[in-house]
């Protein structure tokens, strides 16, 4: 283990561990564009120049791995001279567009100028012209002049993704990123460039213009995209509502998480958002007569729901789960099926298209929950209990955010078993052909709305949190079914989502001694507390 | 006064590029005596002769050789820049043309001392003649068995950049890449061509090694300085009356090769300046010109050797003119991997081109200064470094001429 000094401070770190990073485990800035964590050393950007005792002149950081004794110093007068030379070549032939550019507040040229630079331009001469607002594919879009060529989104490519779309063209200040001949940036993870572009040269074809960074506000979050669980914030526009439509939820972010997803996340997780402030959205609870949906309040649906569970003998009773929902909710639901004592439940409906899977992040399953679902026991046959349903053996069935008729089933089966039973209520944030045939339709809040705990598929439990407001009337699901447990008889003093997961964590083994603290930002792994291993 | 010209010795002969002619001159035979030599006996002597870097950078040849790590596992390679693309040299492509079998047999030496049983010889892709000759050489070393019996050249031309003559972007170029300088650590030493071990020499450089060996170390050192030893190749170009190739020692002084070997000035007759070493070294005053030739010769004298591509200026040369060709050179030919240089050879070039046209201020030219010095030694290679060798040496030494431009 290399011990070395940076501006005074002792630190040890493990081998092979660049200055950039050592500094970094000390709280020192080093400031830099072409470094990331996740891709090669390209050394090109020139501005995380350190001094090193005894060297002539002053060295990158990036390339350079800690060592034994080493002395460095980040602050020196030559160090800072450099640096301000570095990012007046940097800017050189930028454009100085940054009032329309959609980086703006994002952007590290900014950032450093007024920390690093803070100089007198002394370019008179007209700047290099490049190509702007070029599209390179679903998501993502250039400008070249902006571009300081970094590198990082074409080692992106080639590295991350081994997709390699992206190059680097022409030479000296000609030189621009773009496209090879014949390709477009259409890789599964291709908004991520923009993420890792330090300035405005790629930007996002969904998110631009739409809103001005410093109006968002972001909470932690979870992808709820499939079961890898990639850790991101969530940018919401609550201050600027009338921008981008009304649209609440701006964008998602990857949030890094080293167990988990590192810095990335897959574009259908990024751009997954859209249901969320979609006009399929439920805003209050629906009872349906003679086909027409009406409008009804909370107390009318929880008590219309209540009373069916109570009316209907509990092995007439089913209930189709969703791996899309919290822990929390699931554990609120087994509390109310055991409270009625049915025991038909299950989860899983297999979806009409298979889901894709690749190396890097991106699972089959599209839930984020399925993992939670089977430890806290909703695990059951779907089929078999739509099957009991068409031969009439259910006269009452609980569907929580499927759309059974979009399914891996025959549809006209499925229809003949949703129209067999007596009373169908339907749980969900979006309406569907399924919710349309529902008595009751509750509507439940979208997980930025809300907070609550997904399981990955390797049985790490995540904290999701609260973004925006549910839409209309729509409630947390753990909410739904408390309020229908107290009707059942059984007062919860629910008020947070909180509560559920203490109550599971006490009930089941695998979430023993789980905390919401302990959980913290990176999530905790299912059966690795003390409590756990007793139980 | 030259004394004996060794790697030039059979340019007068119209067959020299022949493996015939070769051989009737002794070609061939250091490699024969070199067989019955160990490896690091080779290396060795080329220590001892003092033998440098011929390309531009002038690093001594046997210690290079000496980095390759000791009882390395897997391929080491050689590499022979031929990427001849310095504004002002055209050396190599007469070694390549007249004398392609003397790199052969260079290779061949120096493959025993590096235990390197693949050469790659890179040559620049608009010498179209020297690669066919060089082509036809290697042709003819493997059939008379030279060549694969052990070691094998593998002949690439390079698609036209100047920075593919740099060892590690002529490396990157050769993998396949971009022509785009590597950093370092590691070393090609350690970690070069195609992740190995990875020696990068000169033409001349290697086309000296048959001569040490047959004739020895120390008649070689005692060709030139006490730095340096033996020959080398000039390549003189501009106002003089003998334009040309010539070959002589390291000791000669640059008055020498400019009055005695290529016979004088032309243009108006009255020598200006001289760039020595080429286009990117420092130029130097028409009284700067007693100094010799070696690299230690010239780097105390502020400027370097190079490639010993020498540029002679009159006095009806515009020196600002002379500055714009040479900074429009340096920006159409970086890479543009590093910021410092691919910026800051943009904006000189735009800086010098303005002065050219009488648009320039009086504050351009302590800009252009400034930004040279701070762009020195921050970047990935030499490029910049050796851009700046003529911003700032034109300026200072010719600030005169400069400055009637910028007060109009």
């Amino acid at each position: 283990m290399p011990k070395l000094t940076i501006d005074g401070k002792e630190i040890e770190v493990a081998p092979g561990t660049n200055l950039i990073e050592a500094a970094r485990a000390l709280g020192i800035e080093v400031p830099h564009y072409c470094y990331h964590p996740g891709l090669s050393v390209a050394g090109q950007c020139r501005l995380c120049m350190v001094d090193i005792e005894k060297a002539p002149r002053p060295t990158i950081a990036c390339n350079t791995v800690a060592s034994d004794g080493m002395v460095v110093s980040t602050q020196t007068e030559r160090v800072l001279e450099t640096r301000k030379s570095i990012m007046e070549f940097h800017l050189i032939n930028h454009p100085l567009d940054c009032p329309v550019c959609d980086q703006a507040g994002e952007c590290w040229l900014q950032i450093y100028y007024m920390k690093h630079g803070l100089y007198d331009p002394r370019m008179v001469d007209e700047k290099v012209h490049k190509p702007k607002a070029v599209p390179l594919g679903p998501h993502v879009i250039l400008d070249a002049e902006r571009c300081i060529l970094c590198s990082r989104c074409v080692r992106f490519c080639d590295e991350v993704t081994a997709t390699g779309e992206l190059g680097i063209f022409d030479r000296g200040d000609r030189s621009e990123i773009g496209l090879f001949p014949g390709r477009e940036l259409e890789n599964k993870y291709s908004g991520n460039v923009v993420d890792i572009c330090p300035v405005g040269a790629l930007t996002d074809r969904d998110f631009r213009f739409q809103v001005r960074v410093w109006y968002l506000d972001a909470a932690k979050s979870i992808c709820p995209g499939c079961a890898r669980g990639c850790n991101i914030e969530v940018h919401v526009n609550r201050r600027r509502p009338h921008h981008a439509q009304g649209r609440r939820v701006a964008r998602l972010k990857p949030r890094f998480n080293a167990a988990v997803n590192k810095w990335w996340i897959c574009d259908d997780g990024r751009y997954g958002f859209g249901f969320v402030d979609d006009p399929s959205r439920l805003r209050s609870p629906l009872r349906r007569e003679g086909g027409q949906p009406l409008p009804v309040a909370w107390d009318e649906a929880i008590a219309g729901v209540a009373g069916a569970l109570t009316r209907h003998p509990p092995a007439e009773i089913g209930v189709i789960a969703s791996p899309k929902m919290a822990n929390e909710d699931l554990f609120a639901l087994r509390r109310v099926l055991e409270r009625r004592g049915a025991a038909q439940v299950a989860f899983v409906v297999p979806p009409r298209v298979p889901g894709d899977e690749d190396k890097l992040l991106i699972r089959a399953d599209k839930n984020p929950n399925t993992r939670g679902a089977e430890l806290i026991g909703l695990g059951g046959d779907t089929a078999a209990i739509l099957a009991a349903a068409r031969a009439r053996r259910l006269s009452c069935l609980w569907i929580f955010d499927h759309d059974l008729l979009d399914a891996g089933w025959p549809e006209a089966e499925t229809r003949a078993a949703l129209g067999a039973v007596e009373t169908l209520i339907w749980s969900g944030p979006n309406a569907n052909a399924t919710s349309a045939l529902a008595r009751w339709v509750l509507p439940a809040a979208a997980w930025v709305e809300r907070e609550g705990t997904f399981t990955n598929f390797e049985g790490r439990v995540q904290r999701f949190r609260t973004a925006v407001d549910p839409l209309g009337e729509a409630l947390p699901d753990w909410e739904i079914l408390g309020r229908v447990l107290t009707a059942l008889g059984e007062p919860t003093p629910a008020a947070r989502a909180e509560h559920w997961f203490r109550e599971l964590a006490r009930s089941v083994p695998a979430f023993a001694g789980m905390t919401y603290q302990s959980i913290g930002d990176t999530g905790q792994m299912v059966g690795t507390t003390r409590e756990a291993a007793r139980a | 006064m030259t004394g004996e010209r060794i790697l030039t010795r059979n340019f007068h002969r119209a067959d020299a590029h022949t493996l015939a002619a070769y051989r009737e001159t002794g070609g061939y035979t250091a490699w024969e005596k070199a067989q019955t030599m160990e490896p690091t006996a080779i290396t060795e002597e080329v220590k001892k002769s003092n033998l440098r870097g011929l390309g531009g950078a002038g690093f001594p040849t046997g210690m290079k050789w000496s980095f390759i790590p000791k009882n390395h596992a897997g391929p080491v390679y050689l590499v022979i820049n031929a990427d001849e693309a310095e504004p002002g040299t055209f050396k190599d492509r007469y070694l390549l043309e007249r004398e392609p079998h003397a790199v052969i047999e260079g290779m061949l030496i120096a493959a025993r001392a590096i235990r390197s049983s693949v050469g790659f010889v890179y040559i620049r892709g608009e010498y179209v003649e020297p690669w066919r000759r060089f082509s036809a050489a290697v042709r003819e070393a493997s059939e008379a068995g030279y060549l694969g019996g052990g070691f094998d050249v593998v002949v690439h031309r390079g698609a036209g950049a100047y920075i593919c003559g740099e060892e590690t972007g002529l490396i990157s170029s050769l993998e396949g890449r971009k022509g785009w300088p590597k950093l370092k650590p590691p070393f090609p030493a350690i970690k070069g061509a195609f992740g190995a071990p990875t020696i990068v020499n000169n033409v001349e450089t290697i086309c000296h090694l048959p001569h040490i060996i047959n004739r020895g170390a120390g008649w070689f050192a005692s060709l030139g300085t006490k730095t340096q030893g033996g020959t080398r190749m000039y390549s003189v170009s501009g106002r003089v009356k003998r334009p040309g190739v010539y070959e002589a020692s390291v000791a000669l002084t640059l008055r020498q090769l400019i009055y005695d070997l290529a016979g004088g000035v032309t243009g108006n007759g009255r020598l200006k300046a001289v760039v020595p070493g080429g286009s990117s070294a420092a130029i130097l005053r028409a009284d700067e010109i007693d100094v010799t030739l070696d690299v230690d010769g010239l780097k105390n004298a502020g400027t370097m050797a190079g490639s010993a591509g020498v540029i002679v200026m009159d006095e009806t040369v515009s020196i600002p003119e002379a500055l714009m060709v040479v900074a429009r050179f340096y920006a159409h030919e970086s890479c543009g991997q590093c910021t410092p240089c691919r910026e800051c050879t943009g904006w000189i070039y735009k800086i010098t081109e303005r002065i050219v046209e009488g648009r320039g201020r009086k504050e351009d030219l302590d800009t252009v200064l400034d930004v040279a010095r701070r762009g020195v030694g921050t970047t990935i290679c030499a490029f910049y470094d050796g851009a700046v060798g003529p911003y700032i040496s034109y300026i200072e030494k010719f600030r005169d001429e400069f400055e009637a431009l910028v007060t109009k």
